[in-house]
This record gives C-alpha cells, sequence and structure tokens, in this order.
C-alpha cells in the first residue's frame, strides 16, 4: 500500500470522542425522559464511534509509515503565554491499538448495561430513585446512567488521540469526574452495618484519592511546560528535547541534584499511581466496586485505570529519557510491589467484586513492572489483553450477581405459602412482594460464601466468566492472557531478577485466586436457596451475556496477535503483528524494543505458575464446594487458608487495614487540622480579633454620637436658645409709646452729660 | 441789666415744664403744648445770648422768628394727625397710641 496523504478515512478521527459526547447531550437535554431512547442513543453513539475507530485503527495497521509519520489533526486552540495550545488529535500505532479496543469494550458494555440496568422492563413500584431497583425492574435512573457512561467513553476515547498532555488531562479529567458519578450512581443506598462504605462515600473516595495523584501529575506537567515550553508530544519526544531534559539537573532539598526529565516523570507518574489505584493510592478502588457492575467493567478494566498505564506507555521517552534512571526503578518496584500486594490480599476476599478488582491493582502492578524494566511492548500487549479479560470478568460477575437476586427472589417466592413468584394474584403479591423481599436487604447477593453450583443454573456466564479466569490466570498456550504475562516475565528475566521473582509470585497467587473464585462461584453444590434458584433466563440475560461471548473470544484470540516468533513451534506460524506494530513505534520514539532471544526459564516459570496455582487452588478449595451448607450458615464457611495462614488471614482479610490507616492518620488528621483552623479561626485569634476591632469601634462611635448630641449639638441649640432669651428680655422696652421713647431718650442724654460734665478733660 | 442767668434760669425752667408736660400728659394736644413750651424755651435762650454776646448782628433774632415759624406749621400738621387719629380711634390719650411697637 503506497500513498502520499493520509487516508480521507483518519479525517473522521474527531467524530470518535464526539459521537458519544453527542449522544451524552442529547439525553441530557432531550431524552431523559425515555429510557428506552437514551439507551438507544448511548448504544448508537458509541456504535458508530466503534465502527469508525476500528475502520481507522485498521487502516493504520495496514500503512507503513505510521509509526515516523503519525497522522495529526491539530488546531490552535488556547494561548498560553506567546505559545498556543493545540487542540490536537493523533493516530499512531499506540493510539490505533486502543482504538481497538476502547470504543469496542465500551459498546458491548453499553449494550450489557441496556440489561443489566433493565431497560424495557416496567418500573417497579418500590424502587426509589438513586437505589438498585428490584430484580425485573427497570433502574429509574437509567437514562442518567446511559449519560455518564456515555460521557465516560467521550473520556477515554478523547485520552487515547491526544496529541498534547494538556487535552490529555482534559480527558483525564473528564472520566475522574464520571468515574464519581457512576461509582456514586446509587447514591441513596445505604446499609445496615455503618461500617460498610456507601456509593456515595466511595465515589468521593475515589475523587480525592485520585486528585492526589492529579495534583502531582499537573505539576509534573507545568515543570515540563516551563522547560520545554511545549505540551505537545511530537516537542516533548524530539531527542534533542529529551537530552536537555535528561543532562540539566534541579536541586531537590535533601537529595541533591535530580534531572529534569527524572522529577517530571516521576510526577507525571504519580498521576498514573492515583488512576491506576496503584500502592498507596490503591484504597479507591475496591470500594469502587459499590459502582454498577457495568460501570466496574468499564472504569477499572476497560478504561479508566488502563489510563494511568497508556499514560506511562504515552510519555514513556520521557519516562526513559535517563538510561536506568531513578524515574524507571521506581515504577519498576511500584509496579511489582503492587502486583505481590494486591495479590495477597485478593486471596482472603469474599465478594466477588472485591477479588477483581484487587486482581485488576494486580494486573496493572505487573503492567507497570514492565514499563519500569523497560518492557515497552510487552506492558502495551497486556493492557489491551487484560481489558478484554478484566471487562468479561467483571460483567460475568455482574451476571452472577444478576442471577443470585433473581434466585434470591425467586427462592423466597418458592418458600412462601402465599405466592409462587411474581404476578401472580396480584392483591396477594404485592404487599408479599414487600415483605419478602425487605429482609433481603441484608442478604448479599455478591458474597461468593453464598454461591456454589452455579454453572448448571448459569452455564453461558459460567462458561465466559472460566475463560476469563483463565486468561486472568494465564492460562498456557490458549488465552490471551499467558502471552502478554509471559511476554513480560520474559523482559523481566532479562533485565530484572528481582521483579521477574515478585511477578513471578503474584502469577502464581493470581492463577490461586482466579481458582478459588471459580470454585466457590460455579461448582460444587449450592449453597444458599438464592445460589439454587439462580437463572439466566431473564430476557435481560440475552442482552447481558452476548456481550460476554464477545468479549470472551477476544480474551482468548487477542493474545495471538503477539505471540513471539521465538517461540518455539508456534513461533513459526505467527508475525507478531503486535511487535512489529509497537516496536515500530518505539524505533521512532528511539527506544529499545528488540523482540527477546527465547528464553525457557520465563516461559517454564509462567506454565508452571498458572497451572499450579489453578491447581492449588482447585485442591484446596474443592472441599469447600462440596459443602453445600444452607441458609445462614453459608455466611459462617470457613476459609480453608484461614487456619494454615493464622494471624495472616485476617490481616489479608482487612486489606493490612490501609482504609484503617488512611483514616486514622490523614481522614482523621485532616479533620484534626480542620477542627484545630476552626478554633483557630472562630473561637481563638480571628474572631475574636475581628469582634475586638468591632467592639472598639462600637465604643469609640458611642463616645462620638454622645460627643455629637450633646457638644455639637449643645453648642447650635444653645446659640439658638441664647438668642431667644435675650429677644425675649429685650422685648419688654418696646412698648410703641413715643413718651416712654421720649423719656428712655432723656436719661440716655442726661447720663451722657452728666458723664461729659463730671469726666476730666 | 438782667444778668443773663436769669434768662437761662427762667429759659431752663421753662423746658422742663415743657419736657414734662410732653412727657407726662396723656392728651396729645397738652402734649403739643409742653412741645411749644420747649421751643419757647429755645427761644428765650436764643435770643438771650443775642443780646449778650452778637449784638450787632442779626442772627438771633432771625433764628428766633425760623423757630417760631416751623413751631406754627408743627402745630398745625400735629393738630392735624390729632383729628385724624380721633376719627379714627375716638381717642387721642397717648398712652393708648402704641402702633409703633414691632
Amino acid at each position: 500500500m503506497h500513498e502520499s496523504s493520509a487516508p480521507f478515512i483518519y479525517n473522521l478521527t474527531i467524530l470518535l470522542p464526539v459521537l458519544p459526547f453527542l449522544a451524552f447531550v442529547l439525553i441530557v437535554l432531550w431524552a431523559n425522559r425515555s429510557k428506552q431512547l437514551s439507551a438507544r442513543l448511548a448504544m448508537g453513539g458509541i456504535g458508530l464511534s466503534w465502527l469508525i475507530g476500528w475502520a481507522i485503527a485498521f487502516t493504520a495497521f495496514g500503512a507503513q509509515d505510521i509509526a515516523e509519520n503519525p497522522f495529526r489533526m491539530v488546531r490552535d486552540w488556547l494561548p498560553v503565554g506567546r505559545a498556543w495550545q493545540a487542540f490536537g488529535f493523533m493516530i499512531d500505532p499506540l493510539s490505533a491499538l486502543m482504538l481497538l479496543m476502547v470504543p469496542f469494550v465500551c459498546f458491548l458494555i453499553f449494550v450489557y448495561s441496556y440489561g443489566y440496568m433493565g431497560v424495557g422492563k416496567p418500573a417497579g413500584a418500590h424502587d426509589q430513585r438513586g437505589a438498585p431497583a428490584e430484580p425485573g425492574h427497570v433502574d429509574p435512573l437509567a437514562s442518567r446512567f446511559f449519560a455518564y457512561i456515555a460521557l465516560f467513553a467521550t473520556g477515554m476515547i478523547g485520552l487515547v488521540l491526544a496529541d498534547n498532555l494538556i487535552l490529555l488531562l482534559v480527558f483525564w479529567e473528564i472520566m475522574g469526574l464520571c468515574s464519581y458519578l457512576l461509582i456514586g450512581f446509587w447514591f441513596a443506598r445505604k446499609y445496615d452495618d455503618p461500617k460498610k462504605i456507601t456509593p456515595k462515600e466511595a465515589g468521593l473516595k475515589a475523587f480525592l484519592t485520585t486528585r492526589i495523584g492529579d495534583t502531582l501529575m499537573l505539576a509534573g506537567m507545568l515543570l515540563l511546560f516551563a522547560q520545554v515550553g511545549s505540551l505537545s508530544f511530537s516537542e516533548i519526544f524530539k531527542p534533542a528535547t529529551l537530552e536537555h531534559l535528561a543532562t540539566t539537573t534541579t536541586n531537590i532539598i535533601l537529595i541533591g541534584p535530580v534531572p529534569w526529565a527524572t522529577l517530571i516523570a516521576i510526577l507525571i507518574f504519580c498521576g498514573a499511581i492515583g488512576k491506576s489505584a496503584q500502592f498507596p493510592l490503591h484504597v479507591w478502588l475496591p470500594d469502587a466496586m459499590e459502582g454498577p457492575t457495568p460501570v466496574s467493567a468499564l472504569i477499572h478494566a476497560a478504561t479508566m485505570v488502563s489510563a494511568g498505564v497508556y499514560l506511562v506507555i504515552r510519555t514513556f521517552p520521557l519516562m526513559a529519557a535517563v538510561e536506568h534512571g531513578a524515574a524507571l526503578q521506581f515504577i519498576a518496584f511500584i509496579g511489582s510491589f503492587t502486583a505481590l500486594f494486591a495479590a495477597t490480599i485478593a486471596l482472603a476476599q469474599n465478594d466477588i467484586k472485591k477479588v477483581l478488582a484487587y486482581s485488576t491493582i494486580s494486573q496493572l502492578g505487573f503492567m507497570f513492572a514492565a514499563l519500569g524494566i523497560g518492557a515497552y511492548v510487552a506492558a502495551t500487549f497486556h493492557l489491551l489483553t487484560h481489558a478484554f479479560f478484566k471487562a468479561l470478568l467483571f460483567l460475568g460477575s455482574g451476571s452472577v450477581i444478576h442471577g443470585m437476586e433473581h434466585g434470591h427472589h425467586e427462592g423466597h417466592g418458592h418458600g412462601d405459602t402465599v405466592t409462587g413468584g411474581q404476578g401472580d394474584v396480584p392483591h396477594h403479591a404485592a404487599p408479599d412482594h414487600h415483605v419478602t423481599v425487605s429482609p433481603g436487604h441484608s442478604f448479599d447477593p455478591q458474597d461468593m460464601r453464598n454461591m456454589g453450583g452455579l454453572f448448571r443454573r448459569m452455564p453461558r456466564t459460567a462458561w465466559t466468566f472460566i475463560i476469563g479466569g483463565l486468561a486472568l490466570a494465564g492460562f498456557p498456550l490458549v488465552t490471551a492472557g499467558f502471552w502478554s504475562k509471559d511476554e513480560i516475565l520474559a523482559d523481566a528475566w532479562a533485565h530484572n531478577q528481582l521483579v521477574f521473582a515478585g511477578l513471578a509470585v503474584a502469577a502464581l497467587l493470581t492463577a490461586f485466586y482466579t481458582a478459588r473464585q471459580i470454585v466457590m462461584t460455579f461448582f460444587g453444590a449450592p449453597r444458599t436457596a438464592a445460589a439454587e434458584h439462580a437463572s439466566e433466563h431473564d430476557s435481560i440475560f440475552q442482552w447481558m451475556t452476548i456481550p460476554l461471548m464477545a468479549l470472551a473470544v477476544f480474551a482468548i484470540a487477542f493474545g495471538w496477535f503477539g505471540i513471539p516468533t521465538t517461540f518455539p513451534v508456534l513461533g513459526q506460524l505467527s508475525s507478531n503483528p503486535f511487535h512489529h506494530l509497537i516496536g515500530g513505534l518505539a524505533e521512532a520514539l528511539h527506544l529499545e524494543a528488540k523482540e527477546l532471544p527465547f528464553s525457557a526459564v520465563p516461559l517454564l516459570t509462567s506454565v508452571v505458575v498458572a497451572l499450579g496455582g489453578l491447581f492449588l487452588g482447585w485442591l484446596v478449595y474443592r472441599g469447600v464446594a462440596q459443602i453445600g451448607q444452607r441458609g445462614e450458615d453459608a455466611l459462617q464457611l470457613r476459609d480453608p487458608l484461614a487456619r494454615p495462614l493464622g494471624r495472616v488471614y485476617p490481616v489479608l482479610q482487612n486489606k493490612y487495614y490501609f482504609d484503617e490507616f488512611y483514616s486514622k492518620v490523614f481522614v482523621k488528621g485532616v479533620q484534626r487540622l480542620a477542627n484545630w483552623l476552626f478554633r483557630f479561626d472562630d473561637v481563638w485569634v480571628i474572631d475574636p480579633v475581628v469582634d475586638g476591632v468591632g467592639k472598639v469601634w462600637r465604643r469609640i462611635s458611642d463616645w462620638g454620637q454622645a460627643f455629637d448630641e450633646r457638644i455639637v449639638d449643645g453648642i447650635v441649640n444653645g446659640i439658638g436658645a441664647l438668642t431667644a432669651a435675650v429677644a425675649s428680655a429685650a422685648r419688654v422696652i418696646q412698648t410703641g409709646r413715643a413718651q416712654n421713647y421720649l423719656l428712655v431718650g432723656l436719661v440716655a442724654v442726661s447720663v451722657l452729660l452728666g458723664v461729659f460734665l463730671v469726666a476730666p478733660k | 441789666m438782667v444778668p443773663l442767668t436769669w434768662y437761662l434760669i427762667l429759659a431752663a425752667a421753662l423746658f422742663c415744664i415743657g419736657l414734662f408736660g410732653v412727657l407726662a400728659r396723656k392728651n396729645a394736644v397738652a402734649v403739643l403744648m409742653g412741645v411749644e413750651l420747649m421751643l419757647n424755651a429755645v427761644n428765650i435762650n436764643l435770643l438771650a445770648f443775642w443780646r449778650y454776646t452778637a449784638l450787632g448782628q442779626l442772627v438771633g433774632q432771625a433764628f428766633a422768628v425760623f423757630v417760631i415759624t416751623v413751631a406754627a406749621a408743627e402745630a398745625a400738621v400735629g393738630v392735624a394727625l390729632f383729628i385724624a387719629i380721633y376719627r379714627q380711634r375716638d381717642t387721642v390719650n397717648v398712652e393708648e397710641l402704641d402702633d409703633m411697637k414691632g
């Protein structure tokens, strides 16, 4: 294929973020009354984006020189000092690959949401706005939900297309806002247990925690702008600019001279730590599971958490500007530590979504560890495969939860003497419905201890979930997760054995907890009535299981694009198009991205840990699955790991007490500081000073008033009164009689004459 | 020859009688008569000083004639005023005539 100018299809790039945004605007302003219409608008917007996105992505894969000459679409946007910030989109191999994944997964999640939110079902009589609907009813705020996720998709698509950091930040924050809105979507939901975090609090927590990272990231961007004078990727990644950043240093107190590149890279990475929930800002992600399950899939698998990894991949030339510098070591450390740390927590979680949440944190740690050791291609590969299989797992867990809720509903219906389910005799069903469901609020359909034996009840969900789980565990040769994880391990083996060891253990734990999750959920005998009556025969499950199947295909097949050519036997069949693409980009950016020579150690390791972990998990939890306890006893189920782990188990179950620690140190600390400042302000210093000044002035003005009233007014009135007094005294003289006047004249003349005569001459 | 002082004493006495009449009488006509007495007292003084100090000149007699003329005119105006006041107010008691007040 040869071309002188860019293919026409690239000009449609601008539509990709605009279409879902248009859907958002239309839903908010016009279509929000009709849930059906809103859902269709959102699906239509993202569906078109998906088609155009794939057309653009495949055109880009076919182009020869897309890595050297990425397609750009740039308009001047914001004047910043003497420079202009451009509003620009870019298509290069990395954004093309993201376009392959993001709109597609978003579309599938939107379709799934159509079912999950019960669009098309009747409205429930007792449903409350901002709380989950009863099974078989539409969510009262479904339109709002579709508006939010459409805006969210806009954010993620815009982010992968942005050609400068400012625009990237804008979309980054759009996603931050949407994650807040979506995690807190069921804002009215309350729990009996006051310690359990509510969706409203979880949304706030996610927003505030990521804000810490975002602030540092913004600081990094501003420093970068101060140093380079531009935030456009093409400007920043010029070899001369990177050289300049790597050689000039700045002095930091206590640390000494640090290259600008290192400082900026670490600050920008802090944004990724927040967004991708890495240690120590990982606390928000598990609680973010309070959001509706499609949101968990959207935010915590396919898009937002990947945005952090994407940011580091995108700015990788900057991260790697200093060879084997502190920035990369820092990233590698945080990544591998988080991978291991989160995997251990996932071992002891009983909530089906919490397990997935910690596995997400752990897998993102894998990606960062890979980036930290320079495995640019492997990290990108794992980012994409993970997005597919983790979205699959989250959506699968949502399906399981819905199935359990249906089962709970049905189970209680059957257990009751009056009614055999909904839609029975109306005058009985209505009050009965209310009565049977209200104790159900304490029933937790997400708790794996309540499940068991769902394989027979929900086969489509189970199959797809197991495929996703195997991909997560890295089941050898077949699944996508194996190929990407294997590539990371191979890179780690070649570059940093310590990271390799950490990741290998984390991979073993991953396989173990995945097996635990699958066995506890799907195999053995049902442990509660809800699990026994769970089903996926409702019409909503048609909408929900089709995306699961589509994702399951990708969770397996996507890995085949990245089989290393050096791999025994299979390598000969593979041309490794993935490495070709991303490697080409890396070369264009002057990064080292050679395909590694084959080494048996990491391959054997990854096969052994995956199979070993799965086998161990099955071995340990096989017994639990067979118990098949009923009713309330399900929650008393003792985890077989609890005894051998002893005191460690509660620590894991409580997530190393990070939430408690942060709440004690930071939340309480800030509250105490705020309280102190309040006292400083209102009680001790500021208000008393202000009040004092006020009082003094009040005193002074009182005095001034008295002066005015007594002295000034007194003088004025006194003059008047004096005049009046004199006049009333003098008016007596004026009698009007000529004789009196004459007499006065006489007396006066006589006196004057007397004085004249007596006075000495 | 009668000394000048006697004339002056007579004139002063006459003046005082006139003044008393002006100040003390209630009848306006009597007040006018008091004024005539005071004028004539002045005439006596004029003539006396002329006779004793400026005999060769006619100034004293001339002044006296002028004073008598003015007095006649004044008496005529005064009586005319009293008649007018009497017609309006039915009295010429100067105690009641206090229109010069305020």
